[in-house]
């Protein structure tokens, strides 16, 4: 049987074939992907625009709030800054929800109705094809959900202030109480420390799943762990691969942020991005993202249509 | 310059031999049709000779081991398989972007102008085509590639007599330029016959014949034998024969045509008679030989 190392021979492919760079045939796969899962881009805006409809019908109080706000002398954030923590919220979690879901049909989709034989019949390596798909959860999502929070703050703002200055009041105290530029810059920063490099395992997990499944990705995606972890505690009455994955799920907030807030965005939170570098679960995640795909790209090889 | 070279290729799904130690040779320009029964190994022979699956022994598609090399073969090679795999999700217009994104060999005017000769709308999605014009769909852009071997897998399995019509004709007179190398593999034997250059015919994944038709058709003689001349035609050994309508008729493997011709009436076996005697005997004598 002929073998070889996980194909290394996109790399030779641009210097034989000039007229089409490695970049360039990237760029059309992450299109591809795309096209094909609409959810990535419509799920954050669909989302967006039905709380925004909500906070739109809820600034009728806010003249209230900003003058039960004043009285009591300093700005109190709570309460109006708490709409924009749930456009961060929301997104994560949209972020995460399509993530998953993408991740395990990703590879598996394409194997049950059969277009992997034309993929196939492209130039395009199995190592790209996994890494073009590997980008939508680890790229293309976060700075989309993050792009659209950030507008949607924006236009939260934008209305807010109209309500309040009509109401005689000072849009410059709002803007100031709210500082949506450092809650922006946090967002960013916890998407990629949180939910891009922390849960990358998680993500190549659900793409090597979709990759070797031959029905029924879902479930092969979390009975087994779950059934791990039950059988650890049967048989040893421990937690530790539960733990694991709470950790893992969780994040591990003490590296990343000095926090003072009780949210990822309280403009109170301070950054530690060296401490988190320097902290072996993110590196062990990374190892074991990379060690992941490898096994997706390798099954990516070996399966032919279900 | 060898475009298909395999030795001992063998390929095994668990106890069954999909492939039994193949040795072909496919020069560049040909026309090959790969003919044999269900299950006899044309998939798999495909599938090898495209990157699809691993198997054992050597084999070397334009220069490259197809199964480390997938990605730089579609390069110069390209694919339609039996059943249409354009992704159903895909517009056209998405489909032609994409290609010419992604093939450096791939021509964009050139499909269009296939595309324009047809009832394809860019705009529409590939589910929302009919069968034969996903086919028409997937052969204007395998046409626009300007690739040195092609490979069919059934490719008109399941259209009707007119779109498979179209699908050769369009094949002959728009691609083939007597350059690129064309691997069919199909069970509508008839209907290619015209077509080829080369003949293999494959069986229980081995090959059983491999001869230019030119060759083929030197050798292969059929004669209506005249009634009184039966026995006589019988001593010379016939592979095969039949009777119908109350003629016999014989099957003569490298007999001279001119001792032929005073026998009877000489033809040249079509593909599929020939496919029938040479295959169809060996399945007969294979199950006579299990019982």
């Amino acid at each position: 049987m002929t073998t070889n190392a996980i194909d290394n021979s996109v790399l030779h492919q641009a210097a034989e074939s000039a007229p089409i760079s490695l970049w360039r045939r990237f760029y059309w796969n992450v299109r591809r992907e795309l096209w094909e899962n609409r959810l990535i881009y419509l799920a954050p805006l669909g989302v967006a625009a039905v709380f925004f409809a909500g906070f739109a019908v809820s600034t009728i109080h806010l003249p209230q709030m900003m003058r039960a706000a004043m009285k009591l002398g300093a700005m109190e954030r709570h309460g109006i800054a708490t709409p924009y923590d749930i456009t961060a919220g929301l997104m994560m979690l949209v972020m995460m929800i399509v993530g998953t879901f993408y991740c395990l049909d990703a590879l598996y989709g394409e194997r049950r109705d059969r277009s992997i034989l034309f993929w196939k019949s492209l130039p395009v390596s199995d190592t790209m094809t996994v890494l073009s798909k590997a980008c939508i959860p680890f790229v293309v999502l976060p700075l989309l959900v993050f792009a659209v929070a950030v507008a949607t703050d924006f236009l939260m703002l934008l209305l807010s202030s109209a309500v309040v200055a009509g109401s005689g009041q000072s849009a410059g105290a709002l803007w100031h109480a709210l500082s949506l530029p450092r809650v922006c810059e946090l967002l960013l920063y916890h998407l990629i420390t949180g939910h891009v490099l922390w849960h990358a395992p998680f993500y190549a997990w659900f793409l090597l799943v979709g990759a070797w499944a031959r029905r029924a990705p879902f479930v092969w995606a979390f009975l087994p762990p779950s059934a791990l972890c039950f059988l650890e505690k049967i048989a040893f009455n421990t937690t530790y691969f539960l733990d694991m994955l709470k950790y893992r799920l969780m994040g591990n907030s003490m590296d990343v942020v000095m926090a003072h807030g009780a949210f990822p965005t309280d403009p109170m939170t301070e950054m530690t991005p060296l401490r988190y570098l320097a902290s072996p679960g993110l590196w062990t995640g990374i190892f074991f993202t990379a060690a992941l795909l490898m096994v997706a790209v390798r099954l990516r090889r070996v399966r032919g249509p279900i | 310059m060898a475009c298909i070279e395999a030795r001992g290729l063998r390929k095994a799904y668990g106890a069954n031999m999909a492939l039994d130690g193949v040795d072909l040779r496919v020069d560049e320009g040909r026309i090959v049709g790969l003919i044999g029964p269900n299950g006899a190994g044309k998939t798999t022979l495909i599938n090898a000779v495209l990157g699809l699956i691993s198997y054992e022994g050597q084999l070397r598609v334009l220069g490259r081991d197809p199964w480390s090399e997938r990605d730089r073969l579609m390069n110069d090679a390209c694919f339609i398989s039996d059943v249409a795999v354009l992704p159903r999700w895909m517009r056209v217009s998405q489909l032609l972007d994409y290609m010419a994104g992604v093939h450096p060999r791939f021509n964009r005017p050139k499909a269009e102008g296939f595309l324009a000769k047809t009832s394809i709308k860019h705009p529409s999605k590939i589910r929302e085509l009919s069968k034969g014009m996903v086919t028409q769909l997937h052969l204007a852009v395998v046409m626009a590639i300007d690739a040195r071997l092609l490979v069919l897998d059934e490719p008109t399995l399941g259209l009707d007599i007119i779109y498979r019509k179209q699908f050769f004709d369009s094949l002959l007179n728009d691609y083939y330029d007597g350059n690129s190398t064309i691997l069919l593999a199909t069970h509508q034997v008839d209907e290619i016959e015209h077509v080829l250059t080369d003949l293999v015919f494959m069986d229980h994944g081995r090959i059983v014949l491999q001869s230019t038709m030119e060759e083929v058709e030197a050798r292969y003689q059929e004669v209506i034998v005249h009634p009184e001349r039966v026995a006589e035609a019988r001593a010379l050994k016939p592979i095969h024969e039949r009777q119908a309508l109350g003629r016999t008729i014989m099957l003569f493997d490298g007999v001279g045509h001119q001792k032929l011709a005073t026998l009877g009436e000489v033809r040249t076996p079509s593909i599929a008679d020939l496919f029938l005697r040479i295959i169809g005997d060996r399945a007969g004598q294979a199950q006579g030989a299990t019982r």
